[in-house]
């Protein structure tokens, strides 16, 4: 595929509109195509640029240069030496000091487009899934060799600690502390638990690891229990992944066979075995203790904590749970070190992240990219941009335990630290995107109808708040609701997340919170106007009917 | 089979598969590589993997590699066929139906001549 070498932002905040903003992006729009570079370069509008008087702006990137204030005339002269040449027109070229955090963000990563950057998904849909020979070729069981044969358990824990690598499964813990916890605990028994239980709607990224490249997982496991001292191992994986539960089993034999795992592993005399167990489609067995209860035979509801899996596991036994992604990392830091991981992504969250898009954009799919990247490149270039023309408005990360995000922070860095310093969550990497037609309401009442089904009814907060919160939505959006809702619902929102038992409470109240903090205006048109602005609310002055 | 019990015994496995992987692309065999993860599935992978086979054996074609992988990520094109001639650019076709299926092996595998309108660009 051909790779977008650059991207241009114009700046669309009212002052701009008002300087000829539109006119600026059309010009430009005719001349990129004019010099055939449309396949080449992508071409964006931007709000909230500049405190300043010199809009309308054009920003180019990756170089970092800022135009300003750009009429359409200085368009072609641009787009000639700068597009066509690579020449940076300076007399045009304003600094970018006058400008909001936000682009200062963007010029602090001056030259750095970013590329796709496979880790996670290195071999996945290269290799035949069902050869390990294929595996082998690609470096595969190299850094379970390396480990088992010239590195002690500490050794191992501690090249995944100073990698940085945190956990991909949604809460972001870092694993090699997970791994340094269950090291530590003296037991007889322990146990390294794959968690490919994959419920939140929206993410497949390990079903494509799982069914692409399961002797990856297989590898990794291995080393986890090497370094905690585990001898068992289960795959959680959901039922309805069919397919990945015949590739890992049949992963599971070839590596037998060729004494990659069983009672001898490398011939070092290192035990350790892996069962495959398949969950049923609750989406609460995803959570570590509910799927814990859920291999034991119990039913799958979370348990109180402390004490954690790592003391008091599967069986009561130390047990380290990792997610699928975040074991796919693991034989590629064993083979290159720690400071290569650290060499990709942000300081603060190291290496790549799979993102499953989806929603209103011309290319759907799964991309693995740094951390770090911001929302507007991800549509800008790997979504190819807004489907018909459409414009972002909001951004749903996580499947469901994850933010509603609107436009204006999309600028913001995706990573761990990031993401919670602006009061959202990265999620488990499924990006759901929507357009201007895309009402809030709804989208929190899909989300919170949701919740109350998956609910497992163990803990009230969690039972009766999300079936409130419900009910509450369902009456704004029937045009029937008062002022009283907000109050409720910001409520509803603080309570769940302070008194609910596990993360699905605790994380169902975010969307409450995020359409009150960056749509209230929306929320609140639907109660005192009583319309629904991107007609979508059915807001028929009748709720009776949603009740069941 | 021998089971494998140091670094030597992983190396000495890899080169022979690697050996055996470049056997296959100096001797000028065509490798046709179908998405088979779940979504190319859905997307009818089947059914384009089999016009494959059925293709090959009608038109009596020999020296054909076919095989599957995984799912590349790119699921809007969906079925996903990739054609590797030996000593070129793999080539990435998209929403691949059974009869483009049959162009692309008629076409492209044995004349040589690449579909450019089936391929997936940037
Ligand atoms: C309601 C709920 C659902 C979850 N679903 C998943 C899931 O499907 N897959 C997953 O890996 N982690 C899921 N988690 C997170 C796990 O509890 C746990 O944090 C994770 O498996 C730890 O692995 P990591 O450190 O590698 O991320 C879920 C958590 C909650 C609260």
């Amino acid at each position: 595929m051909k790779a977008i070498r650059s991207m241009i932002l114009v700046s669309s905040d009212p002052e701009s509109m008002d300087h000829g903003a539109l006119e600026v992006f059309s010009t430009l729009q005719k001349q990129i195509l004019a010099h055939g570079l449309e396949e080449e370069i992508s071409l964006s509008m931007i709000s909230d640029v500049s405190k300043k008087s010199q809009n309308p702006l054009v920003l180019v990137y990756p170089d970092a240069v800022i135009y300003g204030s750009v009429t359409p005339e200085d368009i072609p002269h641009i787009v000639e030496e700068h597009l066509y040449k690579g020449r940076v027109v300076e007399e045009k070229q304003i600094s970018p000091y006058d400008l909001s955090g936000r682009i200062a963000w963007l010029t602090a990563r001056k030259g750095t487009l970013p590329a796709e950057n496979r880790i996670v998904l290195k071999n996945v849909g290269l290799i035949d899934p069902e050869i390990i020979d294929d595996y082998i070729i690609n470096e595969g069981y190299e850094a379970l060799g390396k480990v088992l044969k010239e590195m002690t358990p500490k050794e191992t824990y501690t090249v995944i600690k100073e990698s940085g690598l945190q956990g991909r499964g949604g809460a972001g813990f870092p694993t090699g502390l997970k791994w340094q916890f269950v090291a530590g605990e003296k037991r007889d028994k322990k146990y390294v638990i794959c968690n490919a239980d994959e419920s939140e709607p929206g993410t497949f990224k390990d079903r494509l690891v799982l069914e692409g490249d399961p002797h990856a997982i297989i590898e990794a496991m291995t080393i986890a229990a090497y370094a905690v001292g585990a001898d068992e191992g289960f795959v959680y994986i959901r039922g309805e992944y069919g397919l990945a539960i015949t590739r890992m089993q049949k992963a599971i034999e070839q590596a037998q066979e060729y004494g990659l795992l069983g009672d001898n592993i490398f011939g070092t005399g290192f035990a350790f075995n892996i069962h495959i167990h398949a969950g049923a489609g609750a989406y609460i067995c995803g959570e570590e203790t509910a799927l814990i209860e859920s291999i034991e035979g119990n039913r799958g509801e979370p348990r109180a904590r402390p004490p954690y899996p790592t003391t008091a596991g599967l069986w009561q036994k130390p047990t380290v749970v990792n997610n699928v992604e975040t074991l796919a990392n693991i034989p590629a830091i064993i083979r290159n070190g720690p400071e290569w991981y650290k060499s990709i992504g942000t300081p603060s969250s190291p290496g790549t992240k799979v993102y499953t898009i989806l929603g209103n954009v011309n290319v759907t799919g799964l991309i693995e990219v740094p951390m770090g990247i911001t929302l507007r490149e991800v549509i800008s270039i790997y979504a190819k941009g807004m489907k018909d023309g459409g414009t972002f408005k909001v951004a749903q990360t996580g499947g469901s335990s994850g933010s509603i995000i609107p436009a204006s922070l999309q600028d913001t860095p995706m990573d761990f630290d990031s993401y919670n310093k602006a009061g959202v969550s990265l999620g488990s990497g499924a990006l759901l995107i929507g357009n201007q037609d895309v009402c809030v309401v709804d989208l929190a009442k899909v989300l919170l109808n949701f919740f109350r089904f998956e609910s497992c009814g163990k803990c009230n907060p969690c039972r009766i708040g999300n079936k409130r919160a419900f009910d509450v939505l369902s009456r704004i959006a029937e045009g029937v609701g008062n002022l009283q809702d907000l109050v409720d619902l910001q409520m509803l929102s603080n309570q769940l997340f302070e008194l609910s038992n596990c993360g699905l409470g605790q994380t169902a109240g975010s969307p409450l919170k995020d359409i009150l903090a960056h749509f209230q205006a929306e929320v609140e048109a639907h109660i005192k106007l009583k319309v629904c602005p991107a007609g979508v609310c059915p807001m028929s002055g009748n709720w009776e009917h949603q009740i069941d | 089979m021998s089971t494998i019990k140091s670094l030597d015994d992983l190396k000495k496995i890899r080169e022979e598969a690697l050996k055996k992987q470049q056997i296959k692309e100096s001797s000028g065999k065509t490798e046709v590589i179908v998405g088979m993860g779940t979504v190319g599935i859905a997307a009818g992978a089947r059914e384009t993997l089999k016009a494959i086979l059925e293709t090959i054996e009608k038109e009596n074609l020999s020296d054909i590699i076919v095989r599957q992988t995984g799912n590349i990520g790119l699921d809007s094109y969906e079925p996903i066929v990739q054609v590797a001639v030996s000593g070129k650019d793999k080539v990435s076709y998209g929403k691949v139906n059974p009869e483009m299926a049959q162009r692309i092996i008629k076409e492209h595998v044995v004349e040589g001549e690449i579909i450019s309108e089936y391929q997936i660009k940037g």
